[in-house]
């Protein structure tokens, strides 16, 4: 059984996103989902550990002995998250102070040791590093959404604090609704918590109407070929 | 069977070597970096508060380790100590206001030698986003209008928010933390005034034994 790169694609984006459709990595993400910028920055480092930690156990997937293969796991997913964290704090320190407590988090994100176990220890290199890609954009761009919806709806600005991320020119980014005091409930959990199952709902509402509209289809081709006959 | 354990409990074991090398190597690499850019942040942001012409030292070479649990919140808490001609011009406390709204708020106090704030900037806390995270100088201009005051500006029975009859403004929709900052600044006050010359004396002394 291989999986095409298209459907690597679409299952991590979408079908199978990590976020909405598996509801793994939970814990940062309602944690950090405050502010698009907050929820952009984990995304994004959540996306290179998932990366590397794919790429490496595809790797190494012929030489670890299947009843040892989830310490191992576990072994080289940490070193990354700790290689990483302490490179960021070194190069990119102002960054660092941004996502630095995020990115322990990362450990946390059941995601990662999920795919390593479900897909990259049984596929190629190539098809592994495309597929921690992609789920990886698949949780940044849920995080990124919940993220700005709770901003927008608590706080009434958007983008607030760009510039800790992209520097000073990002300051100017933010977008600020005039004369709206926001509504506290969407910053504190619970709004974490109802944001993310209305984006859920939106989702599956998503796919019911497409899966409607493809059996509409199939059923009038139907009907002219028994008109046919 | 037994040859297999032996195998895996190999495999695992290269693989427990590789990662802590993997870590121990980028902890190497890394070290003096990361202290440096620690120690960067920390004098950028004693600057911040501190202006430069107001001190020819180095205020990270001696910072006293104090203990006053009662002023500063925590066990042990750092003061650096700025000089000019030698003479004090500056005292900057690390102090732990432990009654945030959510958890303990870490501040940044500045006092001159006489006693009048010369800044005071918020390092760390975990306050409602878009409510009592105004205390936040990137959010809001609130903590910079603490520059100036001492103990006989506004006197001391005025060291409150306005909500419990003092001088300084709350926010809309929160109380509790602009009112854990404002005591908070006011213990580290009253405890400059009480020991700033003991400390610059256990100041003088530290820099003497290890220039």
């Amino acid at each position: 059984m291989s999986t095409s790169y298209r459907e690597i694609v679409n299952n991590g984006l979408w079908t199978n996103n990590q976020a909405l459709v598996a509801l793994l990595g939970l814990c940062p993400l309602l944690a950090t989902s405050n502010t698009a910028v907050n929820g952009l920055g984990l995304g994004l480092a959540t996306t290179l550990v998932l990366v590397l930690s794919n790429t490496t156990v595809s790797l190494i997937r012929n030489l670890v002995r299947p009843e040892v293969r989830l310490p191992v796991f576990v072994l080289v997913i940490a070193s990354f998250v700790t290689a990483v964290e302490l490179s960021m704090n070194a190069w990119f320190h102002d960054l660092y102070k941004i996502l630095g407590i995020f990115i322990p988090l990362i450990v946390t994100n059941c995601a990662i040791i999920g795919r390593a176990e479900a897909f990259a220890s049984k596929n190629t290199v190539p098809k592994a590093a495309l597929d921690g890609l992609m789920m990886g954009l698949g949780f940044a761009s849920v995080l990124f959404t919940l993220g700005a919806t709770r901003e927008l709806i608590g706080q009434g600005t958007l983008f607030s604090g760009a510039h800790l991320m992209f520097g000073e020119m990002a300051r100017s980014w933010t977008i600020e609704i005039a004369n709206y005091k926001g509504v506290l409930l969407a910053i504190l959990p619970p709004g974490a918590f109802i944001g993310l199952g209305s984006l859920i709902a939106v989702k599956n509402w998503i796919d019911k109407s497409r899966k409607e509209r493809a059996r509409k289809e199939t059923a009038v081709t139907d009907e002219g070929e028994m008109a046919a006959t | 069977m037994s040859r297999n354990i032996l195998v895996s409990a190999l495999i695992l074991g290269l693989f427990g070597f590789i990662g802590a090398t993997l870590v121990a190597v980028t902890e190497f690499g890394t070290h003096d970096r990361i202290l440096e850019n620690e120690r960067q942040a920390l004098l950028q942001q004693l600057y911040e508060i501190v202006p430069r012409e107001r001190v020819d030292n180095d205020m990270l070479a001696h910072p006293l380790t104090v203990s006053a649990q009662e002023a500063l919140g925590q066990e042990s808490s750092l003061v650096y100590v700025g000089e000019k001609d030698g003479q004090l011009s500056a005292m900057v406390f690390q102090s732990t206001v432990p009654d945030g709204y959510s958890g303990p708020i870490r501040l940044l106090v500045g006092v001159d030698r006489n006693g009048v704030l010369l800044g005071t900037r918020v390092i760390a806390h975990k306050e409602t986003p878009g409510l009592g995270d105004k205390i936040e100088k990137e959010k809001s201009d609130w903590i910079l209008g603490f520059k100036g005051k001492s103990l006989t500006d506004p006197k001391l029975d005025r060291w409150k928010v306005k909500k419990d009859g003092g001088d300084f403004d709350q926010f809309t929709g929160a109380t509790v933390t602009p009112r854990a900052v404002v005591n908070g600044i006011r213990r580290v006050l009253l405890y400059f005034d009480k020991q700033k010359d003991a400390l610059y004396k256990e100041y003088l002394e530290k820099a003497k034994t290890n220039p």
